[in-house]
């Protein structure tokens, strides 16, 4: 098993005709994601590489049953995006645009509290379960099936903690970017919440970042329960105070948010954490060996 | 985005709040000229610097007349203000803000941010005004007093006049706070902001309620539809090889250290000046090339990294996923051969055609060191720059 996408997913792209929503779809499709419909106002009708076009994403959900969507629209237009989705009744939505208003997030995030949908992203690599299904824009070659689970904030530092996973011969069950914006669709607890829940999840690596207090949220949440190894890192122990570290998420705000801060916390939790980035891979393998 | 005080204020008046009688001056002349149309007994002649904790520095000063206004405008114009904000180096003063004084009965603090945990506006006042609100938030968190913004309904009245009466403000002076804090949370809303912070507010001996100094912080993201806040950006406040970057799209901050980064994507570079300490050396920048790492930001990315003189060696860590290695290992080779590099190059590419890439360099001819795995690609790195002569 693995949480979020898998064999069943059925998935929308939004913005499919796109340079960006064009290429990951293939390459989604390559992977063996099963695309059953794209969205581009205006293109209904068309078709990209034979998967439908649509106008709206309720005409895509009405027939061609997507649960699922990603979403790679320009930033003035991805809030909207996302509550289409929402309003679709799509159970999860997947924003891999950057540069959303951290207010427009707010918004939406305080919308879909009361409905069906799951949001991940935005500013995401996305969510991949290998060897199932790749929605996003991860490289899938680098993933290996298996069962640890991996949530992080960042893109290619999740590549890197994978390829160090794979490299010790621990294949992934499911990995998720939740991305590296201030106010995410989901954070560190609700992904830990999942993991917790699937039995094909054996341990867990989080990588989180500076800036924000999720991390210390999960820390607490690990701390009360969780039933299965948790390794951790986090990026930023030598970025300066008051400086967004491209992240829009990542900055350390009147003192607070700082990598060390949240590596003690992540300790105290009982989770292994990582000094070095390059011991991602090893750090989990040993928390394995322990429990 | 920061701005500076006066634009923030300009910012303020559009929205209807209260600010004191002022203008901005960029000479002594025009310093005394302001103060003389003020008429006021006092005024305050303020520089413009994107840091705070300007009157700890001898930013803020006093002035009885027009000609002491002018005198201080002399001393304070073309200076570098040091505060416990701008680090050693300090900022130059370029304009001052020239306002009439006010008879203070009280200092409040008010602010509207971003509460990431709840992901909703938090108003935040305090009467401990005119304070560092983070030793306020440490040391007497009692002081501060907070009202979350719900986003479907927005401010409610009840809540500015909760604040008013914790904060114990004079009856007379309710209806003017409560005015201040709804306007501060539509400018807020209304700009894109990411922080509206008035320190202090001060309640005047007439119980008025008016913000004496702003501090407001623009989200860069919500940028595009305000055309006219992006003309308030102030490059002369920014890292000159800062704006160089941004102009090609290039995400790249200035530190202290020796050892220049160029990296695809944010966390992996913030992971890569993480390396580089803990193989014993300093960064001496961030630089986030994008996670395509195309041969046109890689060679933008050299120029400004070797523009910072401090720079003794640099490590290139790439993890080539959707972009591969032997394509980002082209464009390094095409970019060192067009600035004429002179400084050590450790590369280290991993992910798709990683082994083409590896050839690639080996045979470029170019003094080029290859690195396997993270902790190999800094611990070369730093031992490169370690050895480099200073003098370069």
């Amino acid at each position: 098993m693995s949480i979020l996408v898998d064999r069943n997913t059925r998935l929308v792209v939004q913005g499919i005709t796109g340079s960006e929503g064009s290429f990951h779809t293939r390459q989604a499709v390559e992977y063996g994601t099963n695309v059953v419909a794209g969205v581009t106002p205006g293109k209904a009708g068309e078709k990209f590489d034979g998967i439908p076009i649509f106008n709206t994403v309720r005409d895509a959900v009405r027939d061609t049953g997507a649960n699922t969507s990603v979403i790679f629209v320009p930033a003035p237009f991805a809030a909207d995006a996302v509550l289409e989705a929402a309003d679709a009744g799509v159970e999860l939505v997947i924003c891999i645009t950057e540069g959303i208003p951290a207010l427009d997030m707010v918004r939406v995030k305080n919308h879909i509290r009361g409905t069906r949908t799951r949001m991940i992203g935005p500013n995401c690599p996305g969510v991949i379960s290998p060897g199932k299904c790749k929605v996003g824009i991860m490289p899938g070659f680098i993933h290996r099936e298996g069962s640890i689970g991996v949530i992080s904030r960042s893109g290619t530092l999740t590549y890197e903690a994978v390829a160090q996973l794979t490299a010790q011969g621990l294949g992934q069950s499911t990995c998720v970017g939740i991305g590296g914006d201030p106010v995410a669709g989901s954070q560190f607890v609700d992904i830990l919440k999942l993991f917790k829940d699937d039995p094909a999840t054996e341990a867990v690596v989080m990588i989180g970042e500076i800036g924000g207090s999720a991390e210390e949220e999960a820390a607490a949440f690990v701390k009360a329960g969780f039933p299965k190894p948790v390794a951790g890192f986090i990026a930023g122990r030598t970025a300066p105070p008051g400086r967004r570290m491209g992240h829009a998420g990542a900055i350390i705000a009147g003192g607070k948010g700082t990598a060390k801060e949240k590596m003690d916390a992540l300790e105290q939790a009982g989770i292994h954490v990582a000094e070095s980035p390059a011991d991602i891979g090893v750090t989990m393998a040993r928390a394995l060996k322990k429990s | 985005m920061k701005i500076h005080e006066y634009q923030a204020k300009e910012i303020l008046r559009k929205y209807g709040l209260p600010v004191p009688r002022g203008a901005i001056a960029r000479t002594p002349a025009d310093a005394a000229k302001v103060a003389q149309e003020l008429g006021a007994p006092k005024v305050v002649v303020k520089a413009q610097i994107h840091a705070g904790g300007r009157g700890k520095g001898g930013g803020i000063k006093l002035a009885s007349s027009p000609a002491e206004a002018g005198e201080l405008a002399e001393k304070m114009l073309g200076m570098t203000l040091v505060t416990p904000q701008t680090g050693p180096s300090g900022r130059k003063v370029h304009t001052l803000l020239i306002e009439e004084g006010l008879e203070i009965a009280r200092e409040l603090y008010l602010a509207v941010v971003l509460d990431r945990a709840r992901e909703r506006l938090v108003l935040m006042a305090s009467p401990a005004g005119g304070m560092d609100i983070e030793e306020v938030a440490a040391h007497t968190p009692e002081k501060i007093f907070r009202e979350h913004i719900a986003p479907d309904v927005g401010l409610c009245d009840f809540q500015a006049r909760s604040l008013a009466y914790r904060l114990e403000l004079p009856p007379e002076a309710v209806r003017s706070f409560c005015s201040v804090v709804s306007a501060l949370v539509r400018v807020f809303i209304g700009e894109d902001a990411s922080l509206a912070e008035i320190n202090p507010l001060v309640l005047t001996r007439q119980n008025t309620v008016l913000p004496l100094d702003c501090k407001l912080n623009l989200d860069d993201n919500g940028l595009y539809r305000h055309r006219d806040n992006a003309a308030y950006r102030d490059l002369a406040e920014e890292d000159a090889l800062e704006v160089q970057a941004s102009e090609h799209s290039l995400n790249y901050i200035r530190l202290d250290g020796n050892v220049g980064c160029m990296v695809n994507g944010a966390g992996l570079a913030m992971a890569t000046m993480d390396l580089i300490k803990l193989a014993g050396g300093e960064p001496a920048n961030f630089l986030d090339v994008g996670g395509g790492a195309s041969a046109k930001s890689v060679e933008n990315a050299f120029r400004i990294i070797r523009s910072d003189p401090k720079v003794k060696a640099i490590l290139i860590n790439i993890f080539g996923g959707i972009v591969r290695c032997d394509r980002v290992a082209s464009g390094v080779i095409e970019a060192a051969r067009k600035i004429e590099l002179d400084i050590p190059v450790v590369v280290r590419l991993e992910g798709t055609n990683a082994e083409e890439a590896e050839k690639l360099l080996a045979g470029s001819g170019l003094k080029i060191e290859q690195a396997k795995g993270l902790a190999d690609a800094a611990r070369k790195a730093v031992a490169a720059a370690t050895a480099t002569p200073s003098n370069k």
